[in-house]
């Protein structure tokens, strides 16, 4: 994702421009700022915090705090059918991330490494499922799913139905272009000399890559893993599309359950997801930062 | 073919697209030599060693190490190893495991791979850094682990792709003594890189002169010195100062030119010239000498009426620019042979002079 | 000559390896992407049956439905208006926002940019969610305003409310940009400027927007295109009062009875292409900044 790291001569320069353009009179401008942002990251986390605080509290409806309680937890647990809803989640995710992940590397290496004709066009195709919005990949993989099932009724006889294999496909199409620009991004910064010392130094094509390449782009392939692994978990328009009579997933459960009402219950699923999700992004910023 | 070349080029050809980065290339380096392959960024220096190295393919010609063809042989398979421009050191290696990588490669032995990474690492006085991490280290203590590393393997030739342009001027001086005495201890031949003339004069046993893809000239640093034969050796190489003629009288090994003003020059010619031929008088600063107009004797080769123009002291040497007519001004520089303060006695600006070269020491360059 | 037939070869050998690079990634995503976003077109095109079956009978009738029945035609404008309303206040919010960021010492300003970037990695519904606890006519501002004796508001359900979780949701996409914008941007011009008597006001009109102007582009693209395709926000906070794109893709494809997938289809393409418009406008005005 974006670089911060910002330790050059010019951001630092801007981090001391402040104080000093900024003397006297003009300090009002710089107190606005700050309690702007103040109130910005308000705005970002209190409805994070009010969903937390709400997952543990008796009230009923979930909107008012009645007192400390972890029932909705325990009952969290013990629906069946979110339990099964969270193991398809983490099963689609787990796949997704693991087929996407490959092809993605192999895209950016062959993106980075190599200069030949159609290279845009290649570009755009890898750039385009990030840019348009889901739901016009979502009826697309759609409809032609339902084109090949259909396809398959006809010469095969027999009836398939879209199931978690679907999901998984659409999930895969939309991560490998999360995976190749992440991907990317870490070989921009890889010294291709250093495969020419190994070469140099009696190692082959094949050995150069493992010990060479693989180990320092490594941190961006975790990188690129752990965004598609969190994308599919999170993912909500492409899995209610493309998701079969009886392979529900949790984020299609949860938008099932909230279109009716807030429940304290609904609360727990959601603070969970968010334990799940805050937790990826704090490890895959802690593995790319890792140099 | 000559067995005691370490290297060998024949008509080597590289092609980039249509531009021959390197242009029908032929070297021969001796075994144990220090040969420097020297010219402007561009000139396909650096192409050439790498197709030695192997990185590159060349596109017509031959290329030998040692008497075996290794034209299309890839590089884990050449008995070369290189020290690269910024080192390429692996950053997620500690200085151990660099040193020990090409000895892994080749699965040498463990008990024997330790002794010799430490003693490649005693050869370069980092004994005590085996655990760092590249980036640990300062940018000389990095090119001795980059040195160490290519040396471990015994390669029969090392090359150097400018080495030391990253370093600072103090430590640049160190290392070319430390590669110099290096080169002589492990007495393997050593290729190296740089567009710095002065430290190719320095370290070199021989060195190659390129432009524009081909090689103007091989010879010793003074042959290439003393003797060039093209202007833009002559030029590259030190200071000169030019003057534009015709051959007007050739004997053996000098020629005389005429200038369009009427002075008759007469100097040293390393490649013969033909008379009515354009040819330029290549004169270094150092080899003129200024004389009062009185002083002047008829056995120097020439004569020029000059005045001086500007003084330069600069401790060692006085540089002095001096007029010879409304186009063209020369250098004159004397070295400062008396200690003393007294200026007065010196030339000064405005001062008529006679510049004076004995025929040896100007040179006859044809393009 | 054998040398340069063997040069042919190396360059044959690394065509094979671009080869094995893309295909897995490339052919998935024209299989699973360019291809399914063909049929979508090739509905558009087709009659819907009277059980929602397709009629392989090629039409211009569901572009001529989407581009004179009023429903639909609103259904365009209204997604546009609150598409813009939503860059134009992100951006609002999110400039003076980047601007705090980027003038703190790197340490504070590493930590203050993953805390704008885990927004981006949470489920996006729950965090739309958590607003509905919030506004809920039993939710946590009316219950305050209640306890304190104020007549309580009716906040969820509106227009209002759509923009605001709009405005929540996509806030991280328009500051990061602008945030890489304002990192490049050297701030001694401001120093400059004020030195030759601009004010602080002038010199940030004339001198620093203009120069993050791409920043600002690259975020109103990032911020925009998404919202466009969006159902869940106007459905959890706008109460789906009034349809967007969004919702009538979402009907015609799943929920309708009978359903219509070709007129669903056409509205896709539509939206498609008026994005890709935009994204080419985009693309048009920062290469011509760079020329």
């Amino acid at each position: 994702m974006i670089e911060a790291q910002p330790q050059n001569k010019r951001a630092q320069r801007a981090a001391s421009w402040w104080p000093r353009f900024n003397s006297g009179a003009l300090t009002w401008g710089r107190l606005t700022l700050t309690l702007h942002a103040f109130l910005m990251y308000l705005f970002l986390y209190g409805p994070i915090f009010v969903l937390v605080v709400f997952s543990f509290t008796r009230d009923e409806f979930g909107v008012r705090w009645t007192g400390f309680t972890l029932e909705w937890y325990v009952r969290m647990f013990a629906n069946d059918r979110l339990m099964g809803a969270a193991g398809n989640t983490l099963y689609v995710a787990f796949v997704s991330t693991v087929v996407s992940t490959i092809f993605g590397t192999l895209l950016a290496l062959a993106m980075e490494r190599h200069r030949f004709r159609g290279r845009t066009g290649v570009d755009a195709v890898i750039y385009l499922p990030v840019v348009i919005p889901e739901i016009a990949m979502a009826v697309s993989l759609l409809a032609f799913s339902a084109l090949v099932l259909e396809f398959i009724r006809v010469v095969t006889g027999e009836v398939v139905r879209r199931s978690l294999v679907t999901v998984i496909i659409g999930h895969i199409a939309f991560s490998i272009s999360f995976v190749t620009i992440v991907v990317r991004a870490s070989l921009k910064h890889f010294d291709r000399r250093l495969e020419e010392a190994a070469r140099d130094l009696g190692a082959n094509s094949w050995q150069t890559f493992w010990r060479i390449t693989f180990p320092m782009i490594l941190p961006g392939i975790l990188g690129g893993a752990l965004l598609a692994f969190t994308l599919s978990l999170d993912n909500f328009i492409i899995s209610l599309f493309l998701s079969g009579p009886g392979t529900s997933l949790l984020p299609v459960e949860v938008y099932n359950k909230v279109r009716r009402a807030v429940t304290p219950e609904i609360n727990a699923i959601s603070t969970l997801m968010l334990a799940v999700s805050i937790t990826l992004v704090v490890l895959s910023q802690l593995v790319q930062r890792r140099r | 073919m000559h067995k005691g070349y370490a290297i060998e080029l024949a008509n080597v050809v590289k092609r980039f697209g249509e531009v021959a980065a390197v242009d029908h290339v032929t070297l021969q380096i001796h075994d144990g030599e220090f040969f420097s392959l020297l010219g402007p960024s561009g000139c396909g220096k650096t192409t050439t060693l790498r197709m030695i190295a192997g990185f590159e393919y060349p596109s017509g010609g031959e290329l030998m190490i040692h008497g075996r063809p290794m034209a299309t042989v890839p590089p884990h398979h050449r008995p070369v190893n290189t020290v690269f421009q910024s080192y390429a050191l692996f950053p997620h290696m500690t200085v151990a495991q660099n040193v020990a990588f090409g000895l892994k490669m080749k699965r040498v032995p463990r008990a024997e791979l330790g002794a010799r990474v430490q003693a490649a690492l005693d050869m370069v006085r980092l004994a005590g850094f085996a655990e760092r991490y590249p980036r640990q280290m300062s940018g000389g203590q990095q090119q001795r682990v980059a040195l160490a590393r290519a040396l471990v393997n015994q390669p029969e030739v090392l090359l150097l792709d400018e080495p030391l342009g990253a370093l600072d001027q103090k430590l640049r001086k160190e290392m070319q003594l430390e590669l110099k005495s290096l080169q002589h201890r492990v007495g393997i031949t050593f290729i190296f890189v740089t567009h710095d003339q002065e430290e190719a004069l320095t370290m070199s046993d021989r060195i190659a002169v390129m432009n524009q893809g081909k090689v103007l000239q091989v010879g010793t640093p003074t042959e290439i010195y003393e003797r060039p034969t093209c202007k833009f050796v002559a030029d590259f190489i030190g200071e000169t100062n030019f003057i534009e003629g015709t051959v007007v009288e050739q004997s053996d090994e000098y020629a005389t030119i005429q200038t369009p003003d009427g002075l008759q020059l007469r100097g040293y010619t390393p490649r013969p010239v033909n008379l009515g031929e354009a040819a330029t008088l290549s004169l270094r600063p150092e080899k003129a000498r200024l004389v009062l107009p009185s002083h002047a004797r008829p056995e120097d080769a020439f004569t020029m009426p000059v005045h001086v123009e500007m003084i330069t002291y600069i401790g060692s040497d006085t540089r002095i620019t001096v007029r010879l007519n409304e186009r063209r001004t020369l250098d004159v520089w004397e070295q400062n042979t008396l200690s003393t303060l007294d200026r007065n006695a010196y030339w000064q600006p405005g001062e008529a002079a006679v510049l004076v070269c004995p025929p040896a020491n100007a040179l006859v360059l044809t393009e | 000559m054998a040398l340069s037939s063997f040069e042919r070869e190396q360059q044959r050998r690394e065509q094979r390896r671009l080869i094995a690079l893309l295909a897995p990634g490339m052919l998935w995503l024209l299989v699973f992407f360019l291809l399914p976003l063909l049929v979508i077109l090739v509905y558009s095109f087709l009659t819907n049956g009277p059980r929602g079956n397709l009629l392989w009978q090629p039409t211009l009738q569901n572009y001529v439905d989407l581009f004179t029945q009023s429903s639909y035609v609103n259904a365009y404008v209204r997604s546009l208006w609150i598409s813009g309303l939503t860059t134009l206040f992100a951006l609002l919010l999110g400039y003076p926002l980047a601007l705090f960021i980027v003038k703190q010492p790197p340490r504070v300003r590493l930590v203050l940019l993953i805390l704008v970037l885990i927004p981006f990695w949470t489920n996006f519904l729950v965090r739309i969610y958590a607003w509905q606890i919030i506004l809920a006519n039993n939710g946590l501002i009316n219950t305050t305003l209640g306890a304190m004796g104020l007549p309580t508001l009716f906040l969820l359900n509106t227009e209002g409310a759509t923009l605001l979780g709009l405005v929540y949701g996509e806030l991280p996409f328009m500051v990061l940009p602008i945030y890489a914008a304002l990192d490049r941007f050297d701030f001694t011009l401001m120093e400059a400027g004020a030195d030759l008597g601009a004010s602080k006001w002038h010199a940030f009109w004339h001198i620093m927007l203009p120069m993050t102007m791409p920043g600002v582009a690259a975020g109103a693209v990032l911020v925009f295109i998404p919202t466009i395709g969006q159902f869940v926000v106007s459905e959890l906070l706008g109460g789906a009062k009034v349809d967007y794109i969004g919702n009538l893709i979402q009907r015609l494809f799943l929920r309708s009875n009978p359903p219509n997938w070709p007129l669903g289809s056409a509205m896709s393409t539509v939206m498609m292409i008026v994005l890709l418009g935009f994204i080419l406008l985009y693309f048009r005005s920062t290469t011509e900044e760079d020329r």
